[in-house]
């Protein structure tokens, strides 16, 4: 096929991708010259682009992070004052307390950041750019532009985002979901004026580039896969991905529409969220909006949204725990059949954050039985990880760790969304600790450990060399005890109905008994917090200083991306690519520990 | 591009990303109207007839729709002069359904239906106006697409990016019939 198949990029393309990709099929060396522009900014190989999200990703989580430790500072000492926050947030923080205003920017801006920039940007960002075209045998994306485009709309999102919290009345702070009417009305809180407009524009950028990416994703994982791989060969992870596209494409418009909709009533004097409101002493003019419709609209995509973040680190879980413990995954159909079953039901549970919004309650059954439904995928998705690392011969480096840890969370999360989903029971849980207990398991901190392990694990094929294995040891045991010793207390909390998003409970009698409980989970944040920029350190110090790889595959995998050299050129392998012959999962078969995918199905091997 | 072995029978990347983009298109504007139909069933709805060109626009955009296919076909048969013809008219007549919704706004802000007055008449400005932008990104494609006709120094051969453009010129061509029919049936 020419190079004129591109639709927008011929100008553009770097001469040497041109002739390096003119024939698939022939063997040849890329010698074409890169200029520090199109190697590392511009550039158009999806694992330099998968590095930029990395990267951005981890400079957005430290940001995220901290917010949390500084909220946290005024949830667990609400009384003592910290000098140094005054140096760094000024009248934000006067008197070295954080101001209420501040404190819901930085609720609000932690939720945006972790729920967005890092959890779906940066995790599926960077996993899907590395290892659709690695793992499926194709020599870059479907189109490497449109793929850069990803990163940069990305990018400016990013800068908006930052410049919103350097305005002077501050960035959003109506929280991550900005429910009008708060975020429609300038005049209702600090947080709804420019800095919103700002929020909104980027989470506007965010979605085009969301978009860029997931096109990109699907039509490379349905075309471009090389001789032999069939669907049913693909590794899970590449499952994974293609299904968090589709639920991207197919979620984030309907947010942008809502937010579309939003902008109108901040600027275009429309109601379409506003009706009948008093701001201080004023009558406004909106009339006939309705405040439920954003909710219907922002859960459409909220909803999915989880899963967005979720799938990814599942997939990577599959394929790790499979390699650590040198045994084929269990149930890979059921595996596949599981993470299309919670696809289709995404869709259809959104009305579930809004069971206390007045929401018909015969509706409201309705949407019970479907939450209730995802718990079927999940705990066949967590059996079939148990037994695929049952009785294995487990070899225990950070990314298998991270992995195990992965299922433990997502169980202990995972078990109090049953009780979350039943609307009679989310009346007194709605809005509580709980609920901060059960996404911050199964969503955040779940996510988290997949993406560490991930991280763990590919480096050798991002920079070609190792992690420090007994930094990682350590990062993985402070988090999953940390995690669970910060979250595990807000269940209690929020069972005894200590609401969410409260600046300060010290008036309120009935919570004084959870004071201590408070300064003991944010003394665990900050250590928790610390043990990240110890990951964060082993990170950029193995980039440069990290162990050198001598083998292409350090962990005796079967997929593909292990038989590119150490460090792969732009075109991932400096010959033909290679054909497909097996499933990616045959470990400890006929006697042999593992048997690539590349290897022909001899006529004497078992049958799987 | 970049292909792999065993593209034969496939359908070409490109393309396959233009009808995934155009579902999530889809996406967009069934949020717009699911939300039009929502609002619709509570108080305070005014309903009113919609502007007569609208009419007009319509013919315009279904025209437009004939010359882009055309275009595609004299490309194939590399009768380059009329297809840089037929794909300039496309183009205009893109403008010219734009220009056409955009009197159709005065003629609804002259009948006391601005943006800021009655919910029904904020969702026409918005779902309208949102699908006015996809018109308009289709003309900056053909006007691309012009220019890369008039190159001498590289000749495009591959009828790919002619068919991608004019898929997507027939989406946004039947993205406005069912709006149209959509506002029409539920006032």
């Amino acid at each position: 096929m020419s190079n004129e198949a591109t639709l927008h990029n011929q100008d553009l393309m770097h001469h040497g991708v041109e002739h390096g990709h003119g024939n698939g099929h022939d063997g040849h060396d890329h010698h074409h010259e890169e200029t520090f522009i199109s190697k590392y900014v511009f550039s158009m190989d999806h694992k330099m682009i998968a590095k930029q999200f990395l990267i951005t990703g981890i400079i957005w989580a430290i940001i995220g992070a901290f917010f949390s430790v500084l909220f946290r500072l005024q949830l667990g000492y609400p009384d003592a004052t910290f000098p140094w926050l005054e140096s760094i947030l000024g009248h934000w923080a006067e008197g070295g307390r954080i101001t209420a205003e501040a404190y819901y920017a930085l609720v609000t801006m932690h939720g945006t950041i972790l729920v967005f920039f890092v959890l779906t940007a940066g995790l599926s960002g960077t996993f899907s750019n590395l290892l659709i075209p690695l793992q499926v045998g194709a020599r870059d994306m479907a189109s490497p532009f449109m793929n850069m485009l990803s990163y940069w709309f990305f990018f400016l999102a990013s800068c908006l985002m930052m410049s919103s919290l350097f305005v002077q009345t501050g960035p959003a702070s109506g929280g991550w979901t900005s429910y009008p009417p708060l975020s429609a009305l300038g005049d209702a809180s600090i947080g709804s004026k420019i800095g919103m407009d700002l929020w909104l524009m980027s989470m506007a950028i965010f979605v085009v580039s969301s978009l860029l990416g997931s096109l990109n994703y699907i039509s490379t994982i349905l075309n471009m896969r090389t001789k032999g791989m069939s669907m049913t060969k693909m590794p899970l992870t590449i499952w994974a991905f293609f299904f968090t596209a589709v639920l991207g494409v197919l979620s984030f418009p309907v947010l942008l529409s809502g937010f579309v909709l939003l902008l109108f009533d901040r600027h275009g004097g429309t109601s379409f969220y506003l009706s009948e409101i008093f701001v201080a002493g004023k009558v406004l003019p909106n009339e006939g909006g309705s405040a439920i419709l954003y909710q219907h609209l922002f859960w459409f995509l909220g909803h999915p949204e989880v899963y967005i973040i979720i799938l990814p680190a599942m997939g990577i879980v599959s394929e790790i725990l499979a390699v650590s413990s040198r045994k084929p995954i269990f149930g890979y159909l059921a595996m596949v059949g599981s993470i299309f079953a919670i696809t289709l039901l995404a869709f259809l549970v959104w009305a579930h954050h809004m069971f206390v919004t007045g929401l018909n309650p015969f509706l409201g059954a309705f949407f019970v039985l479907l939450t209730l439904l995802i718990a079927v995928p999940s705990a066949i998705k967590v059996f079939n990880w148990i037994t695929t690392i049952w009785r294995g011969n487990i070899r225990f480096t950070p990314a298998s760790l991270f992995s195990i840890g992965f299922v433990s969370t997502f169980i202990s999360g995972g078990l109090t969304g049953i009780w979350l989903g039943n609307s009679a029971i989310d009346i007194h849980l709605h809005d509580t600790m709980f609920v901060i207990a059960h996404f911050h398991i199964v969503m955040g901190v779940s996510a988290f450990f997949g993406m560490f392990a991930g991280i763990y694990h590919w480096f050798p094929k991002l920079y070609g060399r190792y992690m420090n294995q007994t930094l990682g040891f350590i990062h993985f045991w402070i988090t999953l005890v940390g995690a669970y010793l910060i979250f595990w207390p807000m269940h209690y909390m929020g069972m005894a109905g200590m609401p969410r998003r409260y600046f300060d409970y010290s008036n309120w009698q009935s919570f004084n008994m959870f004071g201590g409980l408070n300064e003991f989970i944010s003394f665990v944040v900050i250590i928790v917090f610390a043990t990240q920029l110890l990951f964060v350190f082993n990170f950029f110090y193995s980039i440069f200083k990290g162990r050198k790889l001598t083998t292409p595959n350090p962990w005796e995998a079967t997929t593909l991306e292990w038989t590119t050299p150490i460090n792969p050129g732009h075109g991932n392998w400096p010959g033909e690519i290679p054909e497909v012959h097996r499933w990616a999962y045959d470990y400890s078969k006929d006697g042999k520990d593992f048997i690539p995918q590349t290897v022909p199905v001899s006529p004497d091997e078992s049958k799987h | 591009m970049i292909t792999m072995s065993a593209s034969k029978n496939k359908i070409h990347p490109h393309k396959y990303s233009m009808w995934i983009a155009m579902a999530s298109i889809t996406m967009m504007f069934i949020g717009f109207t699911s939300a039009y139909v929502v609002k619709r069933a509570q108080a305070n709805w005014l309903s009113f007839n919609l502007p007569g060109i609208f009419w007009v626009s319509t013919a315009v955009i279904l025209t437009s729709s004939l010359t882009i296919h055309l275009a595609l076909r004299q490309f194939k048969a590399r009768n380059m002069s009329s297809y840089k013809q037929l794909i300039t008219l496309t183009a205009l007549l893109g403008i010219a359904f734009a220009v056409c919704q955009i009197i159709g706004f005065t003629d609804m802000k002259n009948h006391g239906l601005a943006l800021d007055t009655t919910v029904s008449a904020s969702f026409i400005y918005v779902i309208v106006g949102a699908h006015i932008l996809h018109v308009l990104g289709g003309v900056v494609v053909l006007v691309i697409m012009f220019a890369r006709a008039y190159r001498t120094r590289i000749r495009t051969y591959s009828p790919v990016p002619i068919e991608v453009a004019a898929t997507y010129w027939h989406f946004v061509d039947g993205l406005w019939i069912y709006l149209l029919i959509f506002f029409s049936l539920a006032r």
